[in-house]
């Protein structure tokens, strides 16, 4: 908001946005973010082509050394390169992330989707189960299962499951009912169009914006819970090379800050990497900011 | 609106119940065997010894009947017995809360008294500096994992620069003051005790903020995204149009509608600091309900997980029934 | 320099001593958006003499509300003010700091916009948004500004002011918080009111109920008023001059009758000519005078005269721009025909181009059907929408949307649904159309009784009856390109066979509607609303029906572009033998278009009847009302007509009133109408009236 509403005269230079300008104002975030990803998906798929060290390698002789140039980032208690170890645990949690992510929303967009269809009882139950699963702290529950299931990678990830998919169900169901009342999905009714054709044609192409600008921001937030799990021990059996355990290893070690510096600078570098391309999307699909 | 707040609470007892249903069905029904995280692969291996334990908690009973046992100590007020402490849970989670509460109030109030002002001034002065350091502190904030961000902060301040207290409530060797409240920042006071509080709020210094942090970034960006909507509404062009001072436009006409996702928003993240300072609890050696969830969950303790999740979801269902009702409050389109 | 004249009349303007109180000189706005600079006003000059009343016509996108934001510098970024002078009492408002802009708003000038709705902030009390416009300008103190405040909405004609006072807008309706926004404007007693589309967004018998106060507030306060609509009904009920702005710049300004009885700009004659008038219906002529395409591009402006791609009138030298000049005394044209002495001709009655069917749009099942046979009865059917229960034991509360409703539509003809908003046409039409499904009564098409069928069973019909919508953005699925909305009920109901048929009978309705088939290949966010409206027709018609129902399908557009629409539904429906069922809160449309009219009141019908016996002779109170409420664009005729405000509002669906449900406000209402609700008789030939005492309101 400009706060003298209609600059009067003078003007001096028309300030018509040039090309690039505008091709960042609309493009830029959204670009940036993806290339932040994209980068940390060809590190995961390139680590062993990117380093000549072995994450698993111990070498007490070489341990807590400091950044220098045989190990850029230094060593770990263990003598192990905690460079090599960043670039492997990039695998980790790119993988969780999209798997909590992706799956939860295939399944909780399902069942917001049959609540939204079926109206009624039906509707009622499963809201209920939504309203039960989102009053527990998501933190909390997941611990809970993860502890009760063991510790391990697949286990961390169905308990996070477990916590996840509501508000995908929750958000599929409220799209799902403004859509069902647009005038378009009414003439759809009225040309005779059977349901699955009008679901499918008309009300999920319309309703995916929203889904996706979740999905998007909410693959940072799983990759932060668990690192965040597997810092308090349940994610990953060490000593498979995960941030999360790697900044719990480095804790104490707070003379030696490169050990737990570095893995949390890569959880932070991925996530504002997702919460750049979500705000992107987001933006992009919302007329109202598309003003300008 | 009593009518409506009775049937509402009501709504949220049955919730409750079947909240602890929940985590009662996942810990029995999950192959993790609490004899053995409890007493060993020594113990667990003499077969007699493990009958008469799993008979003292209740084990061998059949699930149906634990859960009415449950529930029947439930009605007396009794969570039953933790298996790790050995003592009553509702004891237990008396002794943690205050510890809790303290922090997460802190770090509520941190993120609130910074993140509103700044969301406003943000969406006010939009696209300057200030927009620019709003959106960079939000951004950072909902992006650093909690743990990673303590470790910085513990390392540079009490660390390096060594102008912060370590781990812990108080200093190590210092006294609690007398227990009224349980909170130290309280009982200090009330007990003229100020030496004891300044070592407890500078305690409280880092760990609030590192708690804060994500809740601080998304109260700024709820606060600044509402703001903005509420800059584009019709009325405040009709306040201009008044001749109102743009100052006025925003306190007067402005805030009163932004703010009022910001409650709900802000309710929800009240809720979430106080029942998941995990993170935070266990670095900063916090003596939490966190860290006491987090022992009981690795002990697979399920008296203890029976009694916090009941604990937990009251918590969460009475303050979503307070931000109901200043909604209501607040909006008076909502009639109730 | 300039005469201003202030006497509505033929001709006896005189010249005001006073000098204006608003001066507009050259006075230009753009938008500096990232595709380039809109000149939104470019060089727009007018003035307003003291306690004179200045009505500022044109279309959406003619720059008229980004004109009078201007006056105010009420525009944002990235609006600018880049020339011209905006006199206000003798001071240039372009050149004012912020400290004298904020003491002219509110006090000089007031502003009361278009939408009621949004403009009156929704948590605070009546009472302090009132009082703060008195207290800013530091006139008076808080208790006399409360009082004054109720004073003010007791003028405003709100009931109960000190009870108004202490409520929250959304306790109000519409109408009411446009007369709060108008206590708003007038507290501070300014010398010039401008209202932009004050009456847009309600009723018909509101808007009535606005435009009179808003006269009366002008005589009484001798406050000026600039008037800002895209109605010439509503500009010839209340101004005396007229501005007529296209393009960003006025291009005629006179006294409001003779420009409505002799315009000089051929924008200006299409506008008038465009809307059908209530008071003046020629048997036989059904379609309506319009001009082709659409407004140029505000980024790219002609650099002749702007009207020109689209004038009937063009000269070469049209190629010129020309000025805006003087050609008798107070009235200026921007036209080198009507400079040159000219007049522009009455309108010639365009006669329906011959209809060449093609072979494969022909009606195959509907041309069985003789006309006059019955297609659709609709016998006692009720609508209600049950409301979220405020609490788990709270009453369920209802909402009567429709409340038996009996009709009979006959093949080939058009019946008008009207009534106000809230009367439950749109409810009754997604009935018959079973969109939803009714709450009780029956719905018998073509023979087949469709109320409680299942989509399933109802499928075979839908290619019998469509549906055209109201809101021309909101209809077509902005994920698919018009070829695919046209083709999807092609390929569905196994219309055509092949990919290249499809493609052929997609061609063919695009044709028909007057698209070119290009337009296939493109998404609905590239055509204008007039366009989008074609496309919707083109969709309905795509499955061949016999019977449309029309649900406001012109109220979102241009008048211009809602006449282009009604000649193709009318030449469609003597192409094809169409029946609509045709909803419109605009009555002269709706007499214009319609055989017979349906008179809806709070879900219940008042009346039916034959649409020219209905707008001579109407038997029921409501009828009577709401004809009399429409404005005409005719200052002589409005002059000469009694005027019938109807009083108060439409009472709330949830509790309707017992009996007949117009007695609340009804004159003639006697005890037996709260005791019996007066069933739909025929009290004349083909007149039926649902009143007790049919025809004894004159």
């Amino acid at each position: 908001m400009s706060l003298a509403q209609a600059t009067a005269v003078p003007v001096s230079i028309a300030p018509v946005a040039s090309k690039r300008r505008r091709w960042w104002r609309r493009y830029g975030l959204a670009s940036l973010g993806a290339t932040i990803i994209l980068a940390w998906i060809l590190i995961a798929i390139f680590a062993p082509v990117l380093t000549s060290h072995s994450p698993d390698l111990v070498d007490v002789t070489n341990r807590l050394k400091p950044p220098s140039a045989a190990n850029l980032l230094g060593t770990d208690a263990l003598g192990r390169d905690v460079l090599t170890r960043l670039l492997y645990g990039s695998r980790i949690s790119l993988t969780t992330g999209f798997v909590v992510v992706i799956l939860a929303a295939i399944f909780g967009t399902l069942v917001g989707g049959i609540a939204a269809y079926s109206r009624g009882r039906i509707e009622e139950i499963v809201m209920r189960v939504t309203d039960l699963v989102l009053c527990f702290p998501p933190i909390i529950l997941a611990l809970a299962i993860a502890a009760a299931l063991g510790i391990g990678a697949t286990n961390t990830i169905i308990a996070m499951l477990v916590v996840w998919w509501p508000k995908f169900a929750r958000l599929a169901r409220s799209l799902i009912i403004v859509q069902r009342s647009q005038e378009y999905v009414e003439a759809a009714m009225v040309v005779g169009l059977s349901p699955a054709r009008i679901l499918i044609r008309h009300i999920i192409p319309n309703s995916v914006g929203p889904l996706i600008v979740l999905v998007t921001l909410d693959i940072g937030n799983a990759i932060i819970t668990f690192a965040g799990l597997s810092f308090l021990g349940l994610g990953v059996i060490p000593p498979t090379p995960e941030w999360g355990s790697m900044v719990s290893e480095g804790r104490e070690l707070i003379e030696q800050w490169w050990v737990a510096s570095f893995p949390g600078l890569a959880i932070l570098s991925i996530v504002v990497g997702f919460n750049f391309l979500g705000d992107g999307i987001r933006d992009w699909l919302d007329p109202k900011s598309r003003r300008r | 609106m009593p009518r409506y707040i009775v049937s509402r609470l009501v709504a949220a007892a049955i919730m409750a119940v079947f909240a602890t249903l929940v985590i009662f069905l996942i810990a029995n029904t999950v192959p993790g065997d609490p004899v053995r995280a409890q007493l060993g692969d020594m113990a667990a291996s003499n077969p007699e010894f493990l009958a008469a334990w799993r008979a003292k908690w209740g084990l061998d009973l059949p699930l149906w009947e634990r859960y009415l046992l449950f529930l029947k100590g439930l009605v007396h007020g009794d969570l039953g017995i933790s298996i790790a402490s050995q003592r009553p849970v509702l004891d237990d989670i008396v002794n943690y809360a205050p510890a809790t509460i303290e922090l997460a109030t802190a770090g509520f109030l941190l993120s609130v008294v910074v993140g509103v002002p700044l969301g406003i001034v943000a969406a006010v002065r939009r696209d300057t500096w200030i927009d620019h350091v709003a959106r960079f502190v939000s951004l950072i904030g909902v992006s650093s994992p909690t743990f990673w961000l303590a470790f910085i902060v513990l390392a540079v301040f009490y660390g390096e620069l060594q102008i912060a207290p370590g781990p812990g409530r108080l200093d190590p060797i210092a006294f609690p003051p007398d227990r009224v409240t349980g909170l130290f920042l309280v009982d200090s006071v009330l007990a003229g005790n100020w030496e004891s509080f300044w070592d407890a709020l500078s305690h409280l210094v880092l760990p609030s903020t590192v708690l804060a942090a994500s809740t601080l970034g998304l109260i700024t960006r709820t606060t600044r995204a509402s703001m903005l909507e509420s800059l584009q509404q019709d009325y405040v062009r009709v306040a201009r149009a008044k001749g109102l001072k743009e100052r006025r436009i925003v306190t007067g006409h402005v805030l009163p509608n932004a703010l009022i996702p910001v409650v709900t928003l802000g309710g929800l993240a009240y809720a979430n600091l106080l029942t998941g300072a995990v993170m935070t609890e266990t670095i900063f050696s916090w003596p939490g309900l966190g860290r006491y969830t987090f022992r009981s969950a690795a002990a697979l303790d399920f008296p203890a997980i029976m009694g916090i999740t009941l604990v937990v979801a009251v918590t969460y269902l009475l303050i979503n029934l307070l931000i109901d009702i200043s909604y209501a409050l607040l909006d008076p389109r909502v009639v109730r | 320099m300039s005469f201003v004249k202030t006497i509505a009349g033929t001709g006896q303007a005189a010249p005001t001593s006073a000098t204006p109180i608003l001066d507009v000189r050259d006075l230009r706005t753009q938008f500096f958006t990232d595709e380039g600079v809109v000149k939104a006003v470019d060089g727009v000059s007018f003035s307003v003499a003291p306690g004179e009343t200045l009505g500022i016509v044109g279309e959406s996108g003619s720059g008229k509300t980004v004109a009078a934001l201007s006056l105010m510098r009420l525009l944002e970024e990235p609006a600018r003010i880049v020339g011209g002078q905006i006199l206000f009492q003798g001071r240039d408002v372009v050149q004012m700091t912020a400290e004298e802009l904020r003491a002219m708003r509110g006090d000089g000038i007031a502003m009361v916009f278009q939408d009621p709705m949004t403009s009156l902030n929704p948590v605070l009390k009546i009472a302090r948004q009132l009082a703060e416009t008195m207290l800013v300008h530091g006139k008076v103190s808080e208790e006399q500004a409360l009082q004054r405040a109720v004073t003010l909405l007791g003028r405003m004609g709100i009931t109960a002011p000190q009870r108004a006072i202490d409520s929250y807008p959304h306790q109000f309706s519409g109408g009411m918080r446009q007369r709060v926004m108008l206590a708003m404007g007038f507290s501070n007693e300014p010398s010039l009111l401008i209202a932009d589309e004050p009456t847009t967004a309600l009723d018909v018998t509101i808007q009535a109920q606005i435009l009179d106060l808003l006269a009366e507030l002008n005589r009484d306060y001798n406050t000026a008023i600039v008037l800002i609509s895209h109605d010439l009904g509503v500009i010839a009920n209340v101004c005396s001059r007229v501005v007529v702005m296209y393009a960003g710049e006025v291009v005629e300004e006179g006294p409001t009758e003779q420009i409505l009885t002799d315009p000089r700009h051929p924008y200006t004659w299409a506008l008038i000519n465009a809307v059908p008038r209530i008071d003046r219906h020629v048997p036989g002529q059904r379609r309506l005078v319009t001009i082709e395409g659409t407004p140029p591009d505000p980024l790219n402006q002609p650099p002749g005269c702007r009207f020109a791609a689209r004038c009937p009138f063009k000269i070469a030298r049209c190629d010129e721009h020309p000025a805006l000049t003087e050609i008798r005394p107070g009235r200026k044209t921007r036209c080198w025909v009507t400079q040159a002495g000219e007049n522009l001709p009455q309108p010639k009655t365009q006669v329906a181009a011959p209809a060449t069917v093609k072979a494969g749009m022909d009606h195959g099942e509907g041309t069985k059907l003789r006309r006059g046979e019955r297609m659709l009865e609709l016998r006692n059917v009720v609508k209600h929408f049950p409301l979220p229960k405020d609490t788990f034991f709270g009453k369920q509360k209802v909402v009567h949307a429709v409340d038996g409703v009996d009709l009979d539509v006959a093949q080939g003809e058009t019946v008008g649904l009207v009534g106000e908003s809230g009367c439950g046409k749109s409810t009754l039409a997604r009935v018959v159309a079973r969109i939803h499904q009714p709450t009780a009564g029956s719905v018998i098409f073509h023979g087949q009784d469709i109320s409680n069928a299942s989509q399933a069973q109802i499928r075979p019909l839908r290619r019998r009856m469509q549906m055209v919508f109201q809101d021309p953005y909101a209809s077509l699925n902005p994920r698919m390109t018009v070829g695919e909305i046209l083709g999807e009920p092609l390929r569905f109901h196994n219309i055509t066979a092949t990919p290249a048929e499809t493609r052929e009978r997609i061609g063919d309705l695009l044709n028909v509607v007057g698209l070119s088939p290009k337009a296939a290949a493109r998404y609905p966010h590239e055509f204008s609303g007039g366009q989008r409206q074609r496309i919707s027709i083109a969709r309905a018609l795509s499955v061949q029906p016999d019977f449309i129902i029309a649900d406001e399908p012109i109220s979102a557009l241009d008048v211009n572009i809602q006449a282009q629409i009604i000649n193709l539904m009318i030449d469609l429906q003597e192409r094809f033998g169409l029946t609509y069922l045709f909803i419109a809160h605009d009555l002269a449309v709706v007499r214009h278009i319609s055989d017979r009219v349906v008179v809806l009141y709070l879900g219940k019908v008042a009346e039916i009847a034959p649409a020219d016996k209905l707008f001579a002779d109407p038997l029921h109170p409501y009828t009577r009302y709401l004809i009399s409420a429409v404005p005409i664009p005719d200052a002589e005729v409005e002059r000469k007509r009694k005027r019938m405000p109807l009083q108060g509002e439409p009472p709330s669906a949830i509790d309707p009133p017992s009996g007949c449900r117009f007695r609340t406000r009804c004159p003639i209402a006697q005890g037996i109408c709260a005791e019996t609700a007066p069933p739909v008789v025929e009290h004349k030939p083909g007149q039926f009236a649902a009143c007790h005492f049919a025809g004894q309101f004159k």
